[in-house]
């Protein structure tokens, strides 16, 4: 409405952002943490069952603790590309296309929006030095604790996304470095192919017990193995 | 089930990753002080009930989360086109 006062804007006040590290320093005592999927127990069901993954149709990760950053910019600014690139090392990837490193990727969400993964202690660094970069109209955001991401490989991971979700996954409209956000069983996620048979799905965290339920009972009948995190170098964290 | 092209993701998805968000091109009143009551309700309560093409708001829900217009037979279901916000229809009903 028209007598609402214009707030007076404090320009120095709005270009600080509260950046929150949310790790102790180094040294000091270990944090408990506890990922989306900490109460399956994921990890003593991959040693129980590691001498099956060979004969099974479908190996399940969940890549925990990772640190993710959602990036929003304008795609057709160069400097905004330029320095994304800069501290990333990856160039911004286009329409439905994600782009990996060594230590980091990045998935197109929407056409001015990204999801930057980074190992779970280097969230921090990586955001801070993105602020530094960039400069302008964007926005970054840690939402490592709202989502985490499940892996599927093996030779019938396709045919449980076939059964999960209505996009489709064949190799002529899925190819290898794509990303989608689509349906996923009653819920949404973030669906990459990771290789020729592996992808990965971000899942929010208050669904993820929702995916994995449905992930148990749709690869029953190719036979299911869950795979321990190896990638997880988040040593501060402790689950116990 | 419609089969819906996302001028975003300039793909087809399935209807289920969109929801319907109601008649589109419908403008705010750049004075709503100035309005009469009559106005102001036709502004926010009344829409059009058309036998034909219709402009309507969709959003990709579950995809890119962006809204864009879509002209629809409401007869047919037939989807003549999709344009982005601010984008003008090719076909006027
Ligand atoms: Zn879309």
């Amino acid at each position: 409405m028209s007598d609402v006062l214009t707030p007076e804007v404090d320009i120095d006040a709005t270009a600080k952002v509260a950046v929150m590290k949310q790790l102790p320093e180094p040294g000091l005592r270990p944090v408990r943490a506890e990922s989306p999927l900490h109460h399956a127990q994921l990890d003593e069901m991959a040693v129980a069952a590691a001498a099956d993954s060979a004969s099974a149709g479908v190996v399940l990760c969940e890549q925990k603790l990772r640190g993710h950053l959602v990036i929003r910019g304008d795609s057709k600014d160069r400097q905004f590309a330029l320095s994304v690139t800069k501290v990333l090392g990856l160039e911004l990837p286009g329409k439905l296309q994600s782009a990996r490193a060594k230590d980091a990727s990045i998935r197109w969400i929407s056409p001015d929006e990204w999801l930057v993964v980074v190992p779970g202690d280097q969230a921090f660094a990586v955001e801070t030095q993105l602020r530094e970069a960039l400069d302008g109209h964007f926005a970054i955001v840690n939402v490592s604790g709202g989502q985490t991401i499940i892996s599927l490989s093996g030779p019938s991971a396709r045919d449980v996304l076939m059964k999960s979700t209505p996009y489709d996954v064949h190799d002529r409209n899925f190819p290898i470095g794509k990303v989608v956000t689509t349906v996923f069983a009653k819920t949404q996620a973030v669906i990459t192919r990771a290789g020729e048979e592996s992808w990965e799905m971000v899942v929010r965290r208050s669904f993820a017990d929702y995916c994995w339920l449905w992930l148990q009972d749709s690869c029953a009948e190719f036979g299911l193995a869950v795979q321990q995190d190896k990638g997880n170098k988040t040593m501060v964290f402790q689950t116990g | 089930m419609l089969y819906i092209y996302c001028p975003h993701c300039e793909e087809h998805r399935e209807e289920e990753e969109f929801h319907y968000g109601g008649q589109a091109h419908v403008a705010r009143p750049k004075d709503p002080d100035a309005c009469t009551d009559a106005e102001w309700a036709d502004y926010l309560y009344f829409r059009k009930n058309t036998r034909g093409w219709h402009h309507e708001l969709w959003v990709h829900a579950a995809g890119c989360r962006k809204f864009f217009n879509i002209t629809r037979d409401t007869v047919s279901y037939e989807i003549k086109e999709t344009y982005k916000i601010g984008e003008q229809p090719a076909i006027s009903e």
